[in-house]
């Protein structure tokens, strides 16, 4: 399958920006290929800072895309010569044309040498073949979104922008063009940059985690390594658990379960659908996680893993600790009660066994 | 007596003229104005808006003056071999330019301000230089304001008179257009001359802006 030629080294971003009250100060180097998530609360500045990196705003800086400066000191590259895409929160398909001339509009507009993918594959990848001839005001929020998504691509671009292409969709719609994002994740190796403020939508597309908060970066590194650290205050919520890369070891038909291993152990979970050798994403809460000191072999649970506590904090509600631990090289979150920390004596070091109550498979 | 169609033809002519050459002078204007934040914006779109609010004697004298003989235009004119403008039908054409821009620039300036950044944007992203996105997706999507303001310019410079009168004169076949017509057969009691032009107005106009309404609102409920 043809795959976009991405940059050879990083996209470096250092930008300064104030709008009003609002100050974003951002120094960022970012991986080459995969989904960037840049993560935070509305007003965190993620989609300032996606904007600055397109030059849709100004901003005093530096950006570097594979060795080539987009903007510094004395220079600012104009939009519609950045070779990039964006794929906008809304709608933002012409109005005043059909979606074939939609697709066309930025396709035409790239020089054919440069062209790594082909209109028809676009369509075809993004199923649009019965809508071509269709005006936007005639399609779903999720069809406009999806070819707003070929119609960036078309452009050839070397590096994704997303501002949170899914937020304005209802859930139905949500569930439809999730997979499509999936598969332009596995197809792409140029960076993709993808707003969001849902941790769901993190846990499913994202490689590499940066988080901001009021215009600043506070963390930014690999997806289970930002996930599974306790000292984040944006990341300690109900939502606060760790993704796992997992493969698919063995099917048990009679139960519908297959068993998922990965570096420190395996899980059950439910196998409908998934292959031996599947490789897939396991998304495990931290209040999903409990802990005991014993391996309790009559335990209607089948999903027991040693592993050891890394280390604790209780600094997100009062009587809540957050307890990180590692299997291997894997890193778990569990979210248990003070009291039940002083129970079991909980220290760093201290040998444990995870009992993961849910598990949901994301890929 | 025989219907004298002379100064039917040459208002259709010189409202045809206009509109056409509004077209190309009103855009640009419209779109600064739209996008601007100069300190100029205030000032320009006033000395846009004059007309509405000026008798037209004061813009037709004016404009005598500017580019007769011993103004600073018609001095250029001279210069360049042109002779002046004034009671010439090219002399008409540059009143009416000045006469109906704001019917030109306002319903675009609305237009272009409505439809707000985002889609230019788009167009942007997608590799479309300035001129480009703005000859493809600020036009389309501004055209029931182009067609307001063409059907305005049209209509308003159709029905001029007073600057007519200062700055063309009454020359059958050259400046003597409808308004004026009428006006000549209403002073020399040619009622019933005077009848049929100025009915004719009566149903043009009307049916113009009819048209105009009916259209647009067709626009509008189609949502573009």
């Amino acid at each position: 399958m043809p795959v976009l030629e991405g940059a050879k080294s990083t996209l470096e971003a250092r930008f300064k920006a104030s709008l009003g009250a609002f100050t974003l100060d951002v120094d960022l180097s970012l991986p080459a290929k995969g989904v960037t998530a840049l993560f935070g609360h509305s007003g965190s500045g993620k989609t300032t800072l996606l904007r600055c990196i397109a030059g849709l705003h100004k901003a005093q800086g530096e950006l570097n895309v594979s060795g080539e400066y987009w903007q510094h000191a004395e220079y600012f590259l104009p939009v519609h010569q950045r070779p990039l895409a964006y794929v906008f929160q809304e709608a933002s398909l012409f109005p005043h044309l059909t979606v074939k001339r939609n697709l066309e509009y930025g396709f035409k507009r790239i020089l054919p040498q440069v062209r790594q993918i082909s209109f028809d594959q676009a369509v075809q990848w993004l199923g649009l073949e019965a809508m071509l001839d269709r005006m936007p005001d005639k399609l779903s929020g999720g069809e406009r979104q999806r070819v707003a998504i070929a119609r960036a691509l078309l452009t050839s671009p070397r590096v994704l922008l997303m501002d949170e292409p899914l937020a304005a969709l209802d859930h139905r719609s949500k569930q439809e063009i999730l997979p499509y994002l999936e598969r332009l994740h596995e197809m792409l190796s140029i960076p993709i940059l993808y707003v969001t403020h849902s941790p769901d939508e993190v846990a499913r597309l994202a490689d590499h985690l940066v988080l901001l908060d009021r215009g600043k970066v506070i963390a930014s590194g690999s997806l289970s390594e930002t996930l599974s650290r306790i000292d984040l205050p944006v990341l300690v919520g109900e939502d606060a658990g760790v993704v796992i890369q997992a493969r698919v070891a063995e099917l048990d038909a009679r139960w519908h379960l297959c068993r998922a291993e990965f570096d420190g152990g395996s899980l059950w979970l439910p196998g409908d659908g998934l292959k031996v050798n599947d490789k897939i994403r396991l998304r495990v809460l931290a209040r999903d996680v409990s802990l005991a000191l014993d391996k309790h072999e009559d335990q209607s649970m089948l999903n027991l893993i040693p592993a050891s506590v890394v280390e604790l904090a209780d600094n997100a509600r009062p009587g809540v600790v957050l307890v990180k631990l590692k299997a291997q090289s894997t890193h778990f979150l569990s979210r248990l009660t003070a009291r039940s920390v002083d129970k079991l004596h909980l220290i760093p070091g201290k040998k444990v066994w995870l009992q993961v109550k849910s598990v949901a498979v994301l890929e | 007596m025989e219907f004298d169609w002379t100064p039917v033809w040459l208002t259709l002519k010189l409202a045809g003229i206009t509109t056409f050459t509004l077209m190309f002078v009103g855009t640009p204007i419209a779109w600064w104005l739209a996008r601007t934040t100069h300190w100029l914006k205030q000032p320009v779109a006033a000395v846009v808006a004059l007309p509405l609010v000026l008798p037209p004697t004061v813009l037709g004298f004016y404009l005598l003056l500017l580019l007769g003989p011993q103004g600073m235009v018609g001095e250029i004119t001279q210069a360049l071999g042109l002779g002046t403008l004034p009671f010439t039908f090219a002399g008409l054409v540059v009143a009416s330019v000045f006469y109906s821009l704001p019917f030109v620039v306002q319903p675009l300036q609305n237009a272009f301000e409505a439809q707000g950044v985002r889609m230019l944007e788009v167009a942007a992203t997608l590799r479309a230089s300035p001129l480009d996105r703005f000859l493809t997706v600020a036009v389309p999507l501004a055209r029931p304001g182009f067609m307001t303001a063409a059907v305005l310019a049209f209509a308003h410079t159709v029905g001029e008179f007073g600057v007519v009168l200062m700055i063309g004169g009454n020359i059958p076949g050259e400046t003597k257009v409808l308004s004026v017509a009428i006006y000549d057969h209403v002073e020399t009691l040619e009622y019933e001359q005077a009848h049929l032009l100025a009915g004719g107005m009566l149903v043009f106009s009307f049916t113009v802006l009819l048209v105009l309404y009916m259209v647009n609102g067709r626009l509008h409920r189609s949502g573009r």
